[in-house]
């Protein structure tokens, strides 16, 4: 579903991502785990097409498609989503219609008939139980005033609606205490499919209790320096990210 | 200056047009208003932009510029005249001018209850000029407002709205005023629509006054409003300009509110290439509250001057105010927020704030608060925001599938939606949505070519008989 190959990225003069090759299958879960300022938001914030950052070579193909060439809103609509590790404020623009607007794109581009109001507050109501939301954040500008465990699950609820082939995670468990994680990490599992690939970026292990991995993978200093199961991740949360560095320095010696 | 002094003579000669016209048929104080007026303008000339209050708008090119006076008649009035706005507002008390005059045949006064009566300025002029004499020109500092000196030498017709004490209006009184064009080649002409809406004691009242053209062309609109409240009373009052995007739109608006008075004033510019909005109110009476609102969106080589003036003459009143701009193009903008807290007005309360957005790199938006503030006991805050449009919300918009220009657009509704939101007349509302939408699609058209505005919904166009 989605391969990236020797991905190099950089703001201005900093190389931030420095040759990351990664493969997701359909239908799998992948976690993506490192110490602050490896480059995880980055290769999330990049997938989804943001343009401050700049692609210095490798590439990135979805579904046989260059993602790297698409407009935002085109890899959007070819069914990738990117939830935000801090989502943002829109003031004036209502949940309920920001969230429609952006539905009755994406089916239109997928040749399906648009959603009427009344339809999609149905559909809106049932997916805000599945992540026990209050009904009120409907209709209350996207994101304002929202705390943040309401901001996460917003963007979860968003996913839920959308329905994307592809699901990137930035930090979605930061800053949740544990009920909210769970409802989070619920609202994620119900969104497992073998046609859906989920990839988790996260700091800790503590969300992959919930939501379980096929693959970890650990990103160091811009690059994937081990990949494993979701044992990997405990070996982590118990040695600490300094273990990769002293890993590091003793296979950097040997060379 | 002399330049400037040159142009001023066709108003003098539009003056003694009208003079002659009337023949003494005015009641000796109309006159001597007049007059006095007449000879102010001469004095005052028009502002250039050595005067600290016109330092970022230059009136030169209507200076220069020759006008005829208004038409004598519109006729025949034609039906279709504002056809689609008489249809959406309907429910209202609706009075139309057409090119400066009132067309009765157009108008749909619809039943008003006892104690209200609304008429036209010439209507009450010819017929009972004594129930204007005690607030026509009473309010407007024309001594030192050259273009309200202007409005009130030659001012001939407008509305006159009377309010009664303890009135509640349900429907609101909506003044329409149409621009069409001229026949044949005649130059372009100067309209000094006159209004005076009088609330009473304990009364409400909704009130909209709106600028359109109707295909008229370089026109010159110099108004003026007066608005009296009474204690305890309340008005709603929203000005829309809409008009020609070559014509010149320079207006006053004066409020004086009594005590425990509550007025919301909402100035929205979207049409003209040249704007001059001086909106001000005195809070006149203790426990007051005035609420002023302001949208501007322009574009292309748009200039648009909002100059504001709450004066706060007695204590234990409140204002809130919030303007709201959106450039583009080489637009130009100026806001000037002057509140003044009056000696012995305590326990002032005063906001301001103005918020800009800038869409273009050659828009230009001049902002300034003005403070006069000669009370101790008193709480006035103001702050003002130029920003351009937020990249992480954009990105946000299109990371869910929403286009860029659809996110774009929908970023600059919600900020104007902050005004536009508070217009109690839900087919206004939907008619400026519709509008902004428009102009924003319109972008970089170039304004003042003759072309009208986008969003204005230009209803036809007819030859004078």
């Amino acid at each position: 579903m989605l391969e990236i190959k020797d991905l190099h990225v950089s703001v201005g003069d900093h190389e931030i991502l420095r040759g990351v090759d990664l493969k997701v299958g359909r239908g799998e879960v992948h976690a993506i785990m490192g110490p602050n300022g490896s480059g995880k938001s980055t290769l999330a914030q990049v997938l989804a097409g943001r343009d401050v950052y700049t692609v210095t070579s490798g590439e990135v193909i979805f579904e046989g498609k260059d993602l790297l060439v698409m407009a935002p809103e085109d890899r959007a609509r070819e069914g990738i989503f990117l939830a935000f590790q801090y989502p943002v404020e829109i003031p004036g623009v209502s949940n309920l219609y920001f969230l429609r607007s952006a539905l009755n794109t994406i089916r239109k581009a997928r040749g399906l008939e648009e959603i009427d109001a009344m339809d999609f507050l149905k559909l809106a109501r049932d997916k805000m139980k599945l992540l026990d939301m209050d009904e009120n954040l409907m209709q209350r500008p996207v994101n304002e005033g929202f705390s943040g465990g309401e901001k996460k699950r917003n963007e979860i609820f968003q996913m839920a609606i959308l329905e994307p082939r592809l699901a990137i995670l930035d930090e979605t468990d930061s800053g949740l205490d544990i009920d909210a994680l769970k409802i989070v990490a619920n609202g994620v599992n119900a969104l497992r499919s073998p046609e859906r690939a989920i990839v988790v970026v996260t700091h800790y292990q503590r969300l992959l209790n919930y939501i379980v991995p096929d693959v970890v993978h650990v990103l160091y200093d811009g690059r994937i320096v081990r990949s494993g199961d979701k044992r990997l991740a405990l070996e982590l949360e118990e040695k600490g990210y300094g273990w990769l560095e002293d890993d590091r320095q003793l296979s950097a010696a040997g060379r | 200056m002399t330049a400037v002094k040159g142009q001023q003579d066709q108003y003098f000669a539009h003056f003694a047009a009208l003079e002659e016209r009337l023949s003494g048929t005015e009641p000796e104080w109309l006159r001597a208003v007049r007059k006095s007026a007449i000879e102010r303008f001469g004095d005052l000339g028009f502002p250039t932009t050595r005067d600290e209050e016109w330092r970022f708008t230059s009136v030169a090119p209507i200076a220069r510029r020759a006008f005829r006076p208004p038409p004598e008649r519109v006729s025949p009035a034609d039906a279709r005249f504002g056809q689609s706005e008489r249809a959406d507002f309907a429910h209202c008390t609706l009075l139309v001018f057409v090119n400066g005059r009132y067309v009765e045949e157009l108008a749909s006064p619809n039943g008003l209850p006892a104690g209200v009566r609304v008429r036209s300025l010439r209507a009450a002029l010819a017929s009972e000029p004594e129930t204007l004499e005690p607030h026509l020109a009473r309010y407007v500092p024309f001594e030192r407002n050259a273009f309200a000196a202007l409005n009130t030498a030659l001012m001939e017709d407008g509305a006159f709205v009377e309010v009664g004490k303890d009135v509640a209006l349900e429907r609101p009184i909506y003044l329409l005023f149409l621009a069409a064009p001229l026949p044949g080649k005649s130059a372009p002409a100067a309209y000094h629509p006159r209004n005076l809406i009088v609330v009473g004691r304990g009364s409400q009242a909704t009130v909209v006054e709106h600028y359109l053209s109707a295909g008229g062309a370089g026109y010159f609109t110099n108004a003026v409003t007066e608005a009296v409240v009474g204690d305890n009373a309340r008005l709603d009052y929203t000005k829309v300009q809409q008009e020609s995007g070559d014509a010149y739109h320079i207006a006053t608006v004066q409020v004086h509110q009594a005590r425990f008075s509550s007025v919301t004033t909402r100035v929205v510019a979207l049409g003209g290439v040249l704007n001059r909005e001086d909106t001000c109110t005195v809070l006149d009476g203790e426990g007051a509250e005035s609420l002023l609102q302001g949208l501007y969106v322009i574009h292309g080589r748009q200039h648009v001057d909002n100059h504001t003036t709450i004066d706060h003459a007695q204590p234990h009143c409140s204002s809130r105010e919030l303007y709201k701009g959106v450039l583009d193009g080489a637009s130009n903008g100026v806001f000037n927020g002057k509140i003044i807290v009056r000696r012995g007005a305590q326990k002032t309360d005063s906001k301001q704030s103005n918020k800009n957005l800038l869409l273009s790199e050659s828009a230009v938006i001049n902002t300034k608060p003005q403070l006069e503030i000669y009370a101790d006991d008193v709480k006035c805050t103001h702050g003002a925001t130029i920003g351009q449009m937020d990249p992480e919300a954009v990105f946000y918009l299109r990371s869910r599938g929403i286009g860029l220009e659809e996110a774009r657009a929908m970023l600059i509704e919600a900020f104007a939606n902050d005004i536009l939101d508070r217009i109690p007349l839900a087919p206004l509302r939907t008619r400026l949505q519709r509008a902004l939408t428009d102009k924003l699609a319109a972008k970089g058209q170039p304004a003042g070519t003759g072309a009208s505005p986008a969003g204005e919904r230009v209803s036809v166009l007819v030859e004078e008989a």
